[in-house]
């Protein structure tokens, strides 16, 4: 391996040295159960004198900031002519290159930590998956614009200009730069009614969570229903003695306790993820910033976007809100898709669904919904079964009402198909394919028809006889069909589609 | 090939593909073959408990169900797309077209090597249907299509 100055005039660069000390200190949180043990430990051994704990405890520092220390002396990158690459590793060596061409989007996230320092995340989406993207952890806010933009430049300029020379196209580009053109924004006010429909009782199992955790401390076992009522029999006596009245007060304010703590977990997350929400529209494609502690910027090329769905939840809607997302190759914190307006109007909407060059479906829109056979066999698969075990109940006493309940969810199945038929709907028009789908939170999702990639039909057993199939297309970033259509319609909108497809080739696509 | 398939004009595969699937479902009963013979010999089993259904389970695994599957499955190549039609219970009608073809294998398997036949797998970069599969071509077929498909990539690119 060459010298580190050598390194450096090949354009070889580390990553800032304070990612040393947020390493080291990240790694060290981690070990902060290992280190509670060695103290427990030696609490119970008690001969072990206070020396050789603190000796312990060094050990542990050292081996974090040390192992931190030799990862960062062994970590380069370099942003050169064509590619991104980062070699990496102590004991065994990995080298990555990323072609500049293949590229989706690069962001930025600032977690707590590192943002105390003035430190950045870089990570380069390839759309290949989470775990096959390149990260450069921790370089200076400044270094990671510029490698944003480097990456960019080189990425675009080629493309965007391809008869001029090299040095036009640099002054072009330079020239083109317009200021970024804010599209969606949510200010606080948004977000306190944002948070209000994000009602969430995830709290509560955290904490049932962290009891099971610590239970080996408690004195006694949480979950021994027995254990329990023999504690409420004897002092808690008392409780079962106050009367009904006060029994439903009682019960009343548990249910109006977690009523509010759902809200406020709520309201909490939504300004933790959501906080200074800004989506803009600048010359590089869309850019998305937000975060309260941890700080997330991402830069979306327009051409990336599949596919675009927009959604509202059943009592959201109410009031018209609804939200907007984008399917593309790259990943958005573990989901596929990338939020861009979470909660919107859809006079909000719209001007950014045409910034992305789809657009909603006209109200002239040639609509379609699947074949009434589909419906009705779904509905008859989900609830005979249902029923049957229904059924069944009916002849035990003990669990005769468990029959009528079932009947009942039978029913609702039913009528759940009933409405789905009346709601789920399809349609080709001239440049997009356009869904409309779900019940609890009914959504509409429009992809370009040139962007697929292969159209297929599938037929099961049940489909076969009766006539129907499903329309299965080929988007890169997430799955899109048109279900229990009638066999004739479906081959002729295949027909259509391939038709847009094969008229472009990958090649060409816009990107 | 079914005459449904052949109507819609499709091309049938090569026949040695039948064989070929033949050979490697018994292959896949040996273990059970082995299993259930020791059970009756060791008397775990009565007599002819094996045999019995086994004559019928080989009658149609081995016999019926590669034929059929291969009357279902079919292909048609166009100037511009691939279509694959394959399945008997659950029937795929995958086109994929040409332009949108990211890299092309000819793979064969031992027992397809020797009976001269090969499969045609085509990429692509959608989710569903990533990676569309063609068993049972001759393998000269198969290489000829990887020409005409890639001779398609390259004029659309230049």
């Amino acid at each position: 391996m060459s010298t580190h100055a050598e390194e450096m005039a090949e354009g070889w660069q580390r990553v800032h040295p304070f990612a040393v000390l947020v390493t080291g200190l990240r790694n060290i949180r981690q070990a902060i159960f290992p280190i509670v043990i060695v103290l427990f430990g030696s609490q119970s051994i008690g001969g072990m004198r206070a020396g050789v704990v603190l000796g312990i405890l060094l050990l542990i520092l050292l081996f974090n900031v040390g192992g931190a220390w030799l990862a960062w002396r062994k970590l380069r990158y370099l942003v050169g002519e064509s590619d991104v690459r980062l070699e990496q590793g102590i004991l065994s060596r990995q080298a990555r290159s990323v072609p500049h061409d293949r590229i989706q989007d690069v962001s930025l996230e600032q977690g707590l930590l590192p943002r105390l320092f003035g430190l950045v995340e870089v990570r380069f989406e390839t759309g290949a998956g989470g775990k096959d993207e390149l990260k450069v952890a921790y370089v200076t806010q400044e270094e990671g614009e510029r490698l944003r933009e480097v990456v960019r430049d080189q990425k675009e300029a080629p493309a965007a200009m391809p008869a001029t020379t090299a040095q036009g196209a640099e002054e072009q580009v330079a020239a083109q730069q317009p200021p970024a053109q804010l599209l969606f924004a949510m200010p606080p006010g948004r977000l306190l009614t944002f948070g209000l429909f994000q009602f969430s009782l995830v709290i509560v199992a955290l904490i049932g969570a962290a009891l099971q955790q610590v239970e080996f401390l408690l004195p006694f076992d949480i979950w021994d229903i027995d254990g329990w009522e023999k504690r409420l029999s004897g002092p808690g006596q008392w409780l079962s003695g106050l009367g009904w009245l006060s029994q439903i007060i009682g019960a009343l304010s548990g249910v109006l306790f977690l009523i509010v703590l759902g809200v406020l977990t709520g309201i909490g997350r939504t300004f933790l993820r959501d906080w200074d929400f800004r989506l803009e529209k600048t010359a590089k494609g869309f850019r998305r910033r937000r975060g309260l502690l941890t700080k997330t910027d991402v830069v979306m090329p327009a051409h990336r976007v599949q596919a675009v769905t927009m959604g509202a939840g059943l009592v959201r809607r109410i009031w018209g809100w609804h939200s907007l997302s984008f399917i593309s190759l790259a990943q958005d914190a573990k989901s596929a898709n990338h939020d861009v307006a979470p909660f919107a109007q859809v006079r909000e909407i719209e001007p950014i669904v045409r910034e992305a060059n789809f657009h909603l479906p006209a109200p002239d829109t040639d609509w379609h919904r699947p074949s009434p056979k589909y419906r009705f066999d779904t509905a008859l698969l989900g609830a005979i079964p249902v029923a049957l075990v229904g059924i069944v109940c009916l002849f035990f006493a003990e669990v005769y009402w468990l029959g009528w309940l079932l009947f009942a969810f039978a029913a609702f199945e039913a009528l759940r198909q009933h409405f789905l038929w009346r709601y789920e709907r399809h349609a080709v028009d001239a440049t997009q394919i356009i869904t409309r789908r779900g019940w609890l939170v009914p959504r509409t999702t429009m992809a370009n028809r040139v962007k697929l990639h292969s159209v297929e039909i599938s037929q099961g057993l049940i489909a076969k006889r009766r006539g129907y199939c499903h329309l299965v297309f080929g988007l890169a970033g997430g799955s899109f069909a048109f279900n229990g259509l009638p066999l004739e319609e479906a081959e002729a909108m295949r027909a259509a589609v391939l038709d847009s497809i094969a008229s472009v080739d990958f090649a060409h696509l816009p990107r | 090939m079914d005459a449904r398939l052949a109507n819609e004009g499709l091309t049938p595969l090569d026949p040695a593909y039948v064989t070929v699937m033949r050979i490697s479902t018994l292959l896949m009963a040996v273990p059970f073959v082995i299993a259930a013979l020791a059970g009756e010999i060791g008397g775990m089993l009565p007599a002819g408990a094996f045999l019995v259904p086994m004559v019928f389970a080989f009658a149609l695994l081995v016999l019926l169900v590669p034929l059929k599957r291969f009357n279902a499955r079919g292909y048609d190549i166009s100037d511009d797309r691939l279509r694959v039609v394959a399945g008997l219970m659950f029937r795929k009608d995958t086109v994929v077209p040409f332009g949108r073809v990211q890299h092309i294998d000819v793979e064969q398997g031992p027992l397809e090597r020797a009976f001269g036949i090969a499969r045609l797998v085509l990429h692509t970069a959608g989710t569903h249907n990533a990676s569309v599969v063609l068993p049972g071509l001759r393998h000269e077929t198969a290489s000829e299509m990887r020409e005409a498909i890639r001779a398609h990539v390259k004029r659309e690119t230049l």
